[in-house]
């Protein structure tokens, strides 16, 4: 198969398009059908799947060495502007959309089973529909203002999400803070899309990318700015510092809404961003040295917080922007495949995590809605012992929960450490100091993260129930729930052996499984790093084998594993010993925990420093300005005129002499005047 | 299009654009009172269905004018009757006779007094509009101009809010102010014009060569500017806007905002760039005018957040948009000014669609304060689904109009000006900000006031008025190429025009000639043989003769 032919790539983006419409439909004229909905729903983005396993066995056996380029019709043609709606088919866009069909598949057919008894079960199809449509515009657009058009489009259906039960003013809240957050991520795409076309004169991805090398100057301002001006677009979509703090408002929405949107696609948008754009970052070591620096901060900084959280969903989200801190750093130190690799098993084992604290909080609220408690559904001091009423939902979590902690041979081990490891790896030439920094760090937010999903889990499932009369109606999912989840523990799985690194595979006990798996996804994506990866190779260096003190990538792995493996047994037996209540009555944390509780407090500090100043500063400058001084002064003007025109009726006093007087007293001016002259 | 060639249209579609809603006024005032609005819509209706041609008539290739004719009105004035339409004007025709019927359509149920002085007065403002636009004799411009004025006063007056005296007085001061100078101005190139050829002429394409120093054009600039500014309007000239939306029954905010504010920025393309190129681009004027743009973008943002009145709200992202219109024009670059039309255009839908929506609020609840809706959205969800759309296509979602517009004013800015550009771009930040607390506010929460519980969905008349706009918004965002193809090449002549005449005449540069006016430039933008302009070469070189003639005697 040497030519490869996309097979009905339109087709992709469209079917959930069409999705969308049917369900947009049903939800206005007939919100009570919810046989279409089931079916259109689910049935629209599995046939995109479908599709889309075509094209990626097409692909597969052609070896595409560039991109496929299909352009639809010509969408912005201004002069030299020429921007197409257009679409492009290479090995990272196939990857992508097979993550964003399958998984969205999955949670597709979930959301049948979660969203039941909802009175807008269609209106919730018509927005995830719509949410896949723009989200494979983002992954498949073959220019940045394609791109840029799923980008919004996707933070609008996270909009429509999060405040899909809009009804509750904070749901509400929470949904208009993801987008006004996400539009300061968008205005820096805007910007670094300028730049771009003010320095290339193209938008295309082809183009650009070619010209990138030639036409910016190594380490130079330019790049440096357009690198940095898309990162900021990355850092509001996926939930960076300074930006991430609408992520863990976001869980306002349905569950699966989280699943598919704030943890499997959407936020991994920023990562995919840089991934695509790797050769501009290549380009700037000043922006490299910032997006890794940004990504292990908010590695660690998230993870911290998820120490302490009580609500389950809470927990999962700070664990998910710590997570993309993760895929961040991968990226941000020029191992692009890297970040897509824990983009994917992140994709799997946070979609099941999610998916099962989803079937979790649907039996607790059933439960409490049967016995009327007023309990809180997502509070995990109100469960406890629930694995023996969900012990499918039990097993696929601790999965989950290996999986993501980085647990040998399960899809994290894999792709995590190779995140960590490659930090190392590039610690070289002006990198050194901080890459070395950050792989530290990594190694703290890894530990952390095994911690905290570890405490989930125990608190959640083990111990004595905290449900109080409640607990008796609390029910296993139906198989429309669990199934999915099922998929996705086994991918959780497998996940990760499709790119084991060469050295651990080579490694006896770890490198346990078929050697024909070896580093698949990094050759995988050569093509598209290619370049990115040259210009590293050439200013900065080859990669390092060995790593900080000595070790080399197999060796810290094991390292990785053996320290996971040991946090996770303390804390079964530490959290296990504890006594504990239902959250009425625990008393509230104290001291450290509660700073960590509450976040740092952070989301205090932006109320009182950006969000207050501008909204009060806006009514001043209603009241002040606007009112107090640029209205007054152009009324003021008409009241001087009605001033002058009183002052002249005044002249008009009836008396001829006056008249007169004026008269002559006019003759004699203009008289003095000519004379004058 | 051989149809329309059978028919004739291109010599009398615009004369039937322009008239017929004047003769239409008489047939509505002076016909049944209780068919009044229905024969007003079939007026605007006749129309707009005659104007649709004029999208497939139109011919991209061409960018002077087209459709054109002249007929002598005042001859011993050299006043004529002459019009055309060209690139910059035919889109803003047609989303004129678009939005008249809607706006007349919406007034419906909203006006129940004097109906027939209402649509009358409905149907004379779409004749002053359009032939502000079509108009080609600076006369006859400022003949329509003011005529504009005279309608909306009365729409504002008599059928307004409470304060609806005050908002209209200040309406007509603020525009007649602006406008007066402007006719100073007009007067200036004529007789400078006659000075210079003896000739009597107030054609706009002859007007365009009278040759200015660097002093007379800033002058000229400036006073035609601000008739410009306060229509558009731009900050600080902006305030009359507020009042006059607030005030004003709905339709005569829609045509305000959809169509009237348009004429200001339509003034500068067709005006202050081809007449005063020397001011309009110079470094400093330029960049008051984008710093002006960009206090509109954000400021009025800021402001527009903080409006208990959603009616009030709407007028303030007004001035935030026609900022970067603002932005786009004075980019001078291909996309800027190509971003302009298309922000100008989708404004129109846009904010037209934002306050019909208000309007039909209004009228199931008398009320437009923010604070007295809530969750509207489960009670009303198909007029929730248009008013949420309306209001993102406002603020600019990528795949509706109004991102197109913003995007390539905003990238054409950067071409030439990238810190402006940057400051500008921060608007839509601010159109989230100032946008979605409203939405929030009026459609989703609780409904928590007993008034909202049952009101009624949107009716089939109400939709009707509805969906045009929104496919317009929708057809802009998807496809905007056959709006940017009819009017790029008229704007890339603009531009090279600009270009080629920034350096002024300047009667002190003895030493070396005033550039020569290039006889290709105006045969390209001369009428069809039907205008008076067959000598037009002569016309030139007698220009360029009596600039250097002129220049001699300043000289002395």
């Amino acid at each position: 198969m040497e030519n490869f032919e996309p097979t009905l790539l339109g087709l992709i983006v469209l079917l959930p398009l069409v999705g969308f419409l049917i369900n947009g439909a049903v939800a206005l004229f007939t919100p009570g059908n919810k046989g279409v909905s089931t079916w259109v729903g689910p049935g629209v983005v599995g046939l995109a799947f479908l599709i889309a396993v075509v094209n990626f066995i097409g692909m597969f056996g052609a070896e595409l060495t560039a991109p496929i380029v299909r352009s639809y019709w010509s969408w912005m043609p201004v002069g030299d502007l020429q921007v197409d709606a257009a679409l492009q088919l290479d090995q990272l866009s196939i990857l992508m959309t097979l993550i964003v069909t399958g998984v969205g598949f999955l949670i597709h057919v979930f959301s049948v089973g979660y969203m039941k008894g909802d009175p807008g079960y269609a209106r919730y199809f018509a927005f995830l529909n719509l949410f896949v449509f723009f989200m494979l515009t983002l992954v498949l657009g073959a220019n940045f203002p394609v791109l840029f058009v799923g980008w919004e489009g996707v933070g609008l259906c996270s909009y429509l999400l999060i405040g899909f039960w809009f009804r509750d003013r904070e749901k509400a809240d929470a949904g208009k803070k993801a987008f006004i957050v996400n539009r300061i991520g968008d205005f820096g795409l805007l910007i670094a899309m300028f730049m771009i076309f003010a320095h290339v004169g193209t938008l295309d991805f082809v183009g650009v990318f070619a010209a990138a090398p030639e036409t910016f100057v190594y380490g130079g301002a330019v790049v440096t700015a357009i690198a940095l001006f898309l990162f900021l677009g990355a850092v509001g979509k996926s939930a960076q510092i300074p930006l991430y703090v609408w992520l863990p408002d976001a869980m306002a929405g349905p569950t699966p809404v989280s699943a598919l949107i704030h943890a499997a696609t959407m936020v991994t948008a920023g990562v995919y961003l840089i991934a695509r754009s790797s050769v501009l970052f290549a380009l700037s070591p000043t922006a490299m040295m910032t997006v890794a620096i940004v990504g292990a901060v908010t590695a660690l900084f998230a993870a911290t917080i998820g120490l302490v959280q009580t609500d389950i969903k809470k927990v999962l989200a700070y664990s998910t922007v710590s997570q993309l801190g993760f895929m961040v750093v991968g990226v941000g130190v020029g191992a692009y495949a890297a970040g897509i690799f824990h983009l994917m098993t992140h994709a799997f084992f946070k979609a099941l995590l999610f998916m099962g604290a989803g079937a979790v909080i649907h039996a607790m609220h059933h439960a409490f809605h049967e016995t009327h408690q007023d309990w809180d559904a997502q509070d995990m001091r109100n469960m406890g012992g629930l694995k023996r009423f969900m012990p499918k939902t039990w097993i696929f979590m601790w999965i989950g929960t290996l999986a993501i902690a980085g647990v040998w041979p399960l899809a994290g081990f894999f792709s995590k450490d190779e995140i960590i490891w490659m930090a190392a790896a590039h610690a070289q030439g002006p990198f050194e100091v901080v890459f070395t920094l950050v792989w530290v760090i990594l190694f703290i937010a890894a530990m952390l993260t095994a911690f905290y999903m570890t405490r989930l889990m125990i608190l959640t499932f083990h111990g004595e129930n905290r449900s109080g009369p409640g607990g008796r109606h609390i029910h296993e999912a139906p198989a429309v729930m669990w199934v999915p989840l099922a998929i996705l523990a086994v991918l959780s799985i497998v996940g990760g052996w499709i790119n084991i690194p060469r050295p651990i595979s080579a490694t006896p006990i770890l490198g346990w499984i078929p050697p024909w798996h070896t580093e698949w996804l990094h050759y995988w994506l050569a093509p598209v790093t290619a370049t990115a990866d040259n210009v590293f190779r050439t200013r900065v260096g080859e990669l390092l084998e060995v790593g900080p003190f000595g070790g080399g990538e197999a060796f810290w792995a094991a390292v990785a594993f053996m320290i996971a493996m040991v946090i996770i047994a303390l804390t079964t037996v530490w959290l296990g010993k504890q006594e504990r209540k239902p959250a009425v009555e625990t008393p509230p944390y104290r001291g450290f925990a509660k700073v960590l509780y509450d976040k740092w407090y952070v989301d205090e500090i932006y109320d009182a420093v950006i969000v207050r100043p501008v909204v009060n500063g806006s009514r001043a400058l209603w009241r002040y300005v606007d009112d107090g001084i640029v209205d007054r002064a152009a009324n003021g003007v008409g009241s001087l005129a009605r001033g002058l025109g009183w002052l002249g009726s005044r002249l008009q006093t009836g008396n001829l002499n006056v008249y007169a007087l004026a008269i002559v007293a006019g003759a004699l001016l203009i008289l003095l005047t000519v004379v004058g002259l | 299009m051989a149809f329309l060639d059978t028919i004739g249209y291109a010599s009398w579609a615009v004369h039937f654009i322009l008239w017929t809603p004047l003769v239409g006024m008489a047939v509505v005032m002076f016909g049944p009172a209780e068919r009044a609005k229905e024969l007003a819509l079939g007026i605007a209706l006749l129309v707009f269905a005659v104007s649709v041609p004029l999208w497939f008539a139109f011919n991209p290739a061409d960018g002077g004018f087209q459709f054109t004719a002249a007929v002598p009105w005042i001859t011993d004035w050299g006043i004529y009757y002459r019009v055309g339409i060209d690139g910059i004007s035919v889109l803003l025709i047609l989303l004129t006779t678009l939005i008249m019927p809607l706006a007349i359509l919406g007034s419906f149920r909203y006006i129940v007094e004097r109906e027939r002085t209402f649509y009358g007065m409905m149907l004379l403002l779409q004749t002053g509009i359009i032939g502000a636009f079509v108009a080609l004799d600076l006369f006859l411009f400022f003949v329509f101009w003011e005529l504009m004025l005279v309608p909306m006063y009365f729409i504002i007056g008599v059928w307004g809010g409470e304060r609806r005296i005050y908002a209209a007085i200040k309406f007509f001061l603020f525009t007649a102010v602006g406008s007066l100078l402007m006719l100073v101005a007009i007067l200036y190139l004529f007789f400078k014009y006659r000075m210079l050829t003896g000739d009597l002429s107030f054609a706009y394409l002859d007007l365009l060569n009278v040759p200015l120093t660097f002093t007379e054009q800033v002058w000229l600039f400036s006073a035609f500017a601000l008739a410009f500014v306060i229509k558009v309007p731009i900050f600080p000239f902006h305030t009359w806007l507020p009042d006059a939306h607030v005030e004003a029954p709905t339709p005569g905010s829609v045509v305000l905002a959809a169509v009237l504010l348009k004429l200001g920025s339509y003034g500068f393309l067709r005006f202050l760039l081809p007449y005063f190129p020397a001011a309009a681009t110079d470094a400093t004027i330029v960049l008051v005018l984008m710093v002006l743009g960009l206090i509109g973008i954000t400021y009025a943002a800021w402001v527009a957040a903080v409006q208990p009145d959603a009616k009030k709200l709407v007028a303030y992202t007004s001035v935030a948009h026609m900022g970067f219109v603002v932005l786009g024009v004075f980019a001078l670059t291909l996309q800027g000014v190509q971003g302009a039309i298309i922000v100008m255009l989708s404004h129109g839908a846009s904010t037209g669609a934002l306050f019909l929506l208000l309007g039909m609020l209004y009228e199931r609840r008398h009320t437009r304060t923010i604070a007295d809706f809530g969750g509207l959205a489960s009670v009303m969800p198909v007029f929730a689904t248009i008013f949420v759309f309306t209001a993102l296509a406002s603020i600019g979602l990528p795949g509706t109009s109004g991102f197109i517009g913003e995007f390539l004013t905003l990238l054409g800015a950067f071409q030439t000006h990238p810190w402006i550009a940057l400051i500008g771009a921060t608007g839509v930040i601010f159109a989230a900000y100032y946008m979605l607390p409203m939405v929030q506010r009026m459609w989703y929460n609780e409904v928590d006031k007993p008034e909202n519980r049952n009101l009624p969905d949107l009716s089939r008349r109400e939709l009707t008025v509805l969906v045009p706009l929104v496919v317009v918004m929708l057809w802009m965002g998807v496809y905007p190429k056959p709006f940017l193809e009819r009017t790029e090449q008229t704007v890339v002549e603009l531009l090279e025009g600009v270009e080629r005449n920034r350096a002024p005449v300047r009667p002190r540069l003895g030493a070396s000639p005033p550039p020569p006016m290039e006889v290709v430039t105006v045969d390209d933008r001369a009428m069809p043989a039907a205008v008076e302009t067959s000598n037009t070469g002569d016309v030139v070189a007698e220009l360029t003769e009596a600039g250097r003639e002129g220049e001699a005697r300043h000289g002395d």
